[in-house]
């Protein structure tokens, strides 16, 4: 059997790709999909918890962030629509009309 | 056996994730972003979580990355413009130096601390998990925990509220 | 009771302050000389209940002003017989003063008219405060009050630029003696512990005379240097000649007969005090003939007839103060009470000369006014005669106790002193008469004012100080110069009498009288037997630790009559000498400006250096406006303002606005737009964060 800390280190991992995935990519569409990935990597990690604590908690809460990452999700993209609408690009950097 | 199914998906979820945030292509990106969610599905089934792993399936990869590729194919979203390909190009500009950095610092972070945590084996009392876990989640779900239950679909519904004003064309 | 006295004049202010615009001049005018006539009789029937009274003094305490540890004020009000004389005086010839200006302000608006009656109300309320006041500090409401009064009134008519700065000047050369005032009473209350005049003169009777320098020596200068400041003496003089801006009777009153002989009166309520402090007491008299000399000098020069008297004033004010410095307190009183008729009526003369020749004030252009202006002259007349100290009249009397005090006094300096008052008396006479000729004899140098055209349209060009306007449209057929009205001639009148008949309480014994004023007044310059006793519980209940010797010294004795010590014969001989002198001063007068006229001329030609230097008052105002005025002018300008209140001040708080607006405009570069730096820097604190709190356990 595979002890917690190994589902643990898993989650870190993934959590961190996201992180990097939400800094690094130019493309408003890939950085929604990186913070997904981070909201996995805290499921795996209730899910493990849970499973350890011999409870059904962990995974009630996951259920709860999953709904939250699909509203987020929903709302994320048509932000992404009608921000494409206006300037016709996906690169964050497009949008600076709040700079100083 | 459960050792080794263990470290075969948890490869390919990180390989997948790596791969989402490297590719150029988005419409690549999303679905190996789905074999991803795929593998999560089978490490939570052998977590004793097989409601979950089906969720996530359904509602993860069924749902929301189709709504991604949606919005993907609707856009019809070009290519990054300037990526480059390779890890040396990626590492170019400065503030890519630094945010290479600090994800790795930061997964060190975390790694680090979670190898910390004193916990070791899982309980093997067969206890809630193995029990059908459909009826207990059920169960807390809408007892211990109506009031967060209730609120989620109050969330849903402003979300959809939201995406759907957002999302409009401006009519005059 | 007492109250009442500075009370009355007080409404009268308060109404003619608030109504006075909505009233009609014989309104104001009457409710003002009401006033100060109900405030004369409450004052004769206080004196009289005074006078029955077996402590000889009257108390009323008001209220109770300061309370606060050891200092304890109660606003109270005195009456003794200092104190009796001084208000008669006030109330007197103040409400004489007060119906000469009915008239000779009656050329003014409604409401122009009314304030000027509020201000002279509002005078005789605060000179009656500062006379009856029990204690320092009351006193000195009292004398701030008067000096308030005294820049609102002689600035009048503020408009004219003249007028507002002299105003200016009389206030802030009078604070800078306040200055003086001030410490002093703060010294005394460290010494003694008490501000009232009865406890500090027990106090002070108490101790040693100082021989040199000591606490009460400090604190009598100090005082001294207020009453400089009021009374015009040597250095603080310079505001009175050009305190002659304001209305005639404004300085008949103020400057004559009242304020500025608050220092006088301070110093003989204070005569306890003095006695103590004889080198105080000597420069006092130094002071005093100084200033009688210089001012009588300058007198004989001037061209303007208010002028001539406003030197007058403070001559004779030197003259009071060498009474005071030779420790003749009594004297000093005397004259300041004959001075008070005889300077008043000389100014309201002068008013009513002025007001007939429709604002003509220089006495090259006057010249045979006798027979147009009778009642006038003879007023005139005698005024000069009782101020040149001719025999019988009032300035005989007390200007010769004085020279006789002086003479035989202890004083070290006392035959150079009295030498200076003799000089002092022949310029005194001569510069008089010189005005009485000029203004009254010989012919006529001027124009009648209203002969070419219709008076009431008249605008006479000739305006000094007093701006009349046509005064000859009241009333008068003939156009020309015509004689004060009833009004302004009846005070004239009444003083005039004064001016005779008011040295009689004094008459020495040398010529056979009691001398009634000065056995009159002596109580009061002495610690009065109540606060004796009390004083002397005091000091047993203080510990016996400080020496408290010597109670009458020596140094004391020159308050004692000396005529036991030098005979009559010695007093009858300095009295023929001023009466010598006074009859030399008139000839003198009467030869160069009634019979020879160019031989004065001629003399000014030949003399041209002192002629100059006499005419421009010494150069004393160009001496401080160097030395005083233009380094302070330049401190404040460029030190002060441009140094620390704008550079550094507003540069501190200006310099606080740019520091943030810096630090904001460094600071707004975070906010880029872009939403990965955004993350950058969320991710950069949580990577810290969780750093930090792991590598802290």
């Amino acid at each position: 059997m595979v002890p917690l800390n190994h589902y643990l280190v898993l989650s870190g991992i993934l959590f961190s790709i996201g992180t990097a995935g939400v800094f690094l990519r130019r493309n408003l569409i890939t950085i929604l999909l990186s913070i997904e990935i981070m909201l996995n990597a805290v499921n795996l990690t209730f899910v493990a918890v849970g499973r350890y604590h011999n409870t059904v908690d962990g995974q009630i809460i996951t259920f709860f962030v999953m709904t939250v990452a699909a509203a987020e999700a929903a709302v994320g993209l048509a932000l992404v629509i009608a921000l494409f609408r206006h300037r016709e690009t996906l690169n964050p950097d497009a949008f600076t009309a709040l700079k100083w | 056996m459960g050792y080794y199914a263990f470290y075969v998906f948890a490869f390919i979820a990180v390989i997948a994730s790596l791969l989402v945030v490297g590719q150029k292509n988005p419409m690549h990106s999303v679905m190996l972003l789905i074999v991803s969610f795929g593998a999560l599905a089978g490490l939570y089934v052998l977590l004793d979580a097989p409601f979950t792993a089906v969720t996530q399936i359904i509602v993860y990869a069924g749902a929301i990355m189709v709504l991604f590729l949606f919005v993907v194919m609707l856009l019809n979203v070009p290519r990054e413009e300037s990526v480059r390909a390779g890890l040396s190009r990626i590492l170019g500009p400065f503030g890519m130096r630094i945010g290479v950095v600090l994800s790795v610092l930061l997964a060190i972070e975390i790694v680090w601390a979670m190898t910390q945590v004193g916990v070791g084996w899982f309980s093997q009392t067969p206890g809630a998990a193995s029990v059908s876990s459909v009826a207990l989640i059920g169960s807390g779900l809408f007892t211990r925990h109506a009031f967060a239950f209730e609120a989620t679909s109050v969330l849903i519904l402003v979300a959809m509220i939201g995406a759907v004003v957002l999302a409009r064309r401006e009519h005059h | 009771m007492l109250l009442l006295i500075p009370l009355l004049p007080f409404l009268g202010f308060v109404v003619n302050a608030f109504f006075g615009r909505r009233l009609t001049k014989s309104i104001s005018g009457g409710l003002a000389c009401l006033a100060i006539s109900a405030s004369f009789a409450v004052s004769v029937m206080s004196v009289l209940r005074m006078l029955g009274d077996p402590s000889g003094a009257l108390q009323q305490d008001v209220f109770t002003w300061m309370a606060s540890g050891r200092l304890s004020v109660p606003f109270s009000l005195r009456l003794d017989h200092l104190s009796a004389l001084m208000i008669l005086v006030v109330t007197g010839i103040g409400s004489l003063i007060h119906i000469y200006s009915t008239g000779y302000m009656h050329a003014e608006t409604d409401g122009e008219y009314a304030r000027y009656f509020s201000y002279l109300n509002l005078f005789a309320s605060f000179m009656l405060v500062l006379v009856l006041g029990a204690s320092l500090p009351v006193m000195f409401v009292g004398w701030e009050g008067v000096g308030l009064c005294s820049y609102l009134l002689i600035g009048f008519w503020f408009r004219k630029k003249s007028a507002a700065d002299a105003g200016k000047k009389a206030f802030i050369v009078n604070r800078i003696g306040d200055f003086g005032f001030v410490l002093a009473m703060l010294l005394i209350f460290a010494a003694f512990g008490t501000l009232d005049f009865q406890q500090v003169a027990a106090a002070a009777d108490g101790r040693a005379v100082e021989h040199g320098m000591g606490v009460i020596t400090v604190a009598t200068l100090l005082l001294f240097l207020g009453a400089t400041g009021k009374s015009a003496q040597i250095p603080l003089y310079v505001w009175l000649p050009d305190a002659m801006e304001g209305p005639t009777p404004v300085s008949a009153l103020i400057h004559a007969a009242t304020m500025v002989t608050a220092g006088v009166y301070m110093i003989g309520r204070n005569a306890v005090l003095f006695s103590h402090a004889p080198l105080t007491l000597s420069v006092v008299a130094a002071i005093g003939a100084a200033t009688a000399l210089m001012a009588g000098t300058i007198g004989l020069v001037q061209n303007d007839i208010k002028r001539v008297l406003a030197y007058s004033t403070v001559s004779q004010l030197g003259y009071m103060f060498l009474a005071m410095g030779v420790g003749a307190y009594a004297a000093g009183i005397f004259h300041l009470y004959t001075h008070a008729f005889f300077k008043a009526l000389l100014f309201l003369g002068s008013g009513a000369v002025i007001h007939a020749l429709a604002g003509e004030q220089d006495l090259r252009n006057m010249g045979g006014l006798k027979k147009f202006l009778p009642v006038t002259y003879w007023t005139f007349l005698i005024g000069a005669l009782a101020i040149a100290g001719v025999p019988l009249l009032s300035g005989f009397f007390s200007k010769d106790e004085i020279l006789f005090r002086t003479f035989t006094s202890s004083n070290p300096a006392a035959k150079l002193l009295w030498t200076v008052g003799a000089i002092t008396s022949l310029l005194t006479a001569t510069y008089m008469f010189r005005l009485v000729y000029l203004a009254f004899h010989g012919e006529r140098r001027h124009e009648a004012p209203a002969a070419t055209a219709h008076p009431e349209e008249e605008e006479p060009a000739a305006h000094h100080g007093d701006a009349h306007g046509a005064h000859d449209a009241h009333g008068h057929a003939h156009g020309g110069i015509h004689d004060a009205p009833p009004s302004m001639a009846i005070p004239l009148i009444v003083l005039a009498i004064g001016s005779v008949v008011a040295g009689y309480v004094g008459v020495p014994h040398a010529l056979g009288g009691s001398n009634r004023i000065e056995s009159f007044l002596e109580p009061s310059f002495e610690v009065s037997d109540s606060a004796r006793r009390t004083e002397t519980l005091a000091a047993e209940a203080r510990p016996a630790g400080a020496a408290q010797g010597g109670v009458h010294d020596a140094a004391l004795e020159f308050q004692t009559p000396p005529e036991e010590e030098h005979g009559a014969s010695a007093e009858l001989m300095l009295m023929a000498i001023s009466s010598g002198i006074a009859v030399a001063g008139i000839a003198i007068a009467w030869y160069f400006w009634r019979r020879n006229r160019p031989a004065a001329d001629g003399m000014a030609r030949r003399l041209h250096g002192i002629y100059s230097l006499l005419l421009h008052k010494y150069y004393v105002d160009e001496v401080y406006d160097a030395s005083v005025v233009q380094p302070i002018k330049l401190i404040s300008t460029g030190g002060l303002w441009r140094g620390v209140d704008a550079a550094m001040i507003d540069g501190a708080v200006n310099g606080v606005g740019q520091t943030v607006r810096a630090g904001s405009g460094a600071l707004r570069r975070i906010q880029t737009g872009s939403v990965r730096t955004y993350a950058a820097s969320l991710f950069l604190g949580v990577v810290l964060i969780i750093g930090w709190y792991l590598f802290r356990s």
